[in-house]
């Protein structure tokens, strides 16, 4: 497998959300508007690309019986980074992810990255296996956010094109559910396509 | 390299130098964004309290105090003009909201008159409860230039006279609550208030 393979699996091939079905609390729970969803999707990945960084280089050293709880150290320290610095800088997207954003520790996607992925390869590979992972699940977030936003506000990232309420259906939860169930659908008619 | 095995000393050795670095990065890191994140605070509340109280020279946020209300507190921000207490801003909340905390920044005239009211933070479902969000609807705006002591801060459905939001009754009963938490601690500080500003 060649490393471009190895970037672009993370789109459609083992896409995190819709093929893998990881992570789903934080996409089903956040992706109300499309900003939401990218805002969400951009911290995992610096969190998911941090970690495996890190993880790979300290594979050898971590004895394999107290793994997981070193790895997990190693991500909450990341969410806390992370947490703190949209704290500081920016205040509104902070607001708007609030809980989810530690939430991110226990987000499957990056311990299941790090166990299956990074503690097996190189510090290459894993660095772009997590960037890839992550702008595939920062591309499902802002897909499924952006159709929530658009049929239920009539906007896209913040810009509103259709006056009124929209379907209000797809703002609340089973909107989530619903959009998701489709996406799926789609997905894997494209992905029968191209593979 | 080979790999560390798994005996009692390399585990501990490991995990202690893991949380050892973890907990030194971590502790850079915050004390890097503490002032950042306390100026993100200052400036949401200083908007806030301009938002409801236009007109002030002072510095409330500096000169705010905390009254004990119900569960938790009330906090007030004197709003001065050339030393002269002109109002306050109450942040005030509610847990009757129909996804629990609310939370409001409410700006009185000396008199007891409302002159508008801020949400600062809330869980409420979006595109019904969140109209009390001034930005949302204009349910906020019958409360403008109304004073509490004649214009009585309950839902119509409770025999009050605030219009509530359609199909958010409870969102618009838990609004009122914490207004009128707001006004009721403003009329018990009034006279302190007042003595300090002669």
């Amino acid at each position: 497998m060649n490393q471009w393979q190895n970037f672009s699996k993370g789109f459609l091939k083992e896409n995190a959300v819709f093929v893998l079905f990881l992570g789903l609390c934080p996409t089903l729970g956040v992706t109300t508007s499309a900003v939401n969803g990218l805002g969400m999707g951009l911290a995992t990945t610096f969190v998911l690309t941090m970690s495996n960084l890190v993880v790979s280089m300290v594979k050898n050293v971590v004895p394999d019986k107290v793994r997981i709880p070193a790895f997990i150290v190693i991500i909450a320290t990341f969410v806390t980074v992370v947490e703190l610095v949209m704290k500081g800088f920016l205040p509104d997207l902070y607001k708007a992810l609030g809980l989810f954003i530690p939430l991110i520790v226990v987000n499957c996607i990056v311990l299941g990255r790090a166990e299956a992925f990074a503690s097996k390869n190189t510090f290459l590979s894993s660095v772009i296996d997590g960037l890839g992972m992550g702008l595939g699940f920062a591309l499902a977030l802002t897909i499924l956010g952006g159709v929530r936003e658009l049929f239920g506000n009539g906007s896209l990232f913040g810009y509103k094109f259709i006056s009124g309420d929209g379907m209000l259906l797809f703002i609340l939860p089973p909107g989530a559910f619903l959009a998701l169930g489709y996406l799926i659908m789609l997905m894997h008619k494209l992905k029968k396509r191209i593979y | 390299m080979a790999k560390t095995e798994s005996t009692f000393k390399n585990m501990l050795l490991t995990l202690f130098l893991v949380t050892f670095i973890a907990s030194g990065t971590l502790g850079f890191v915050y004390e890097f964004t503490k002032e950042p994140i306390r100026m993100v605070e200052i400036n949401k509340k200083n908007e806030a309290i301009k938002d409801v109280f236009p007109g002030f020279t002072n510095e409330p946020y500096q000169e705010s105090f905390k009254v004990a209300a119900g569960k938790d507190s009330l906090t007030f921000y004197p709003a001065k003009a050339d030393g002269k207490l002109i109002g306050v801003a109450v942040e005030t909340y509610t847990n009757k909201g129909f996804s629990g905390l609310i939370t409001l920044m409410v700006g009185f005239k000396m008199d007891g008159t409302i002159t508008s009211i801020k949400v600062l933070s809330h869980q409420e479902t979006p595109g019904l409860g969140q109209k009390i969000e001034r930005d949302k609807s204009n349910f906020e705006t019958q409360f403008e230039g109304k004073n509490p002591a004649t214009f009585k801060l309950m839902v119509k459905k409770d025999q009050g006279n605030v219009d509530a939001i359609t199909a958010s009754t409870i969102s618009s009963r838990a609004y009122c609550d914490a207004v009128q938490r707001a006004y009721d601690g403003f009329e018990a500080e009034k006279e302190k208030l007042e003595n300090e500003k002669n």
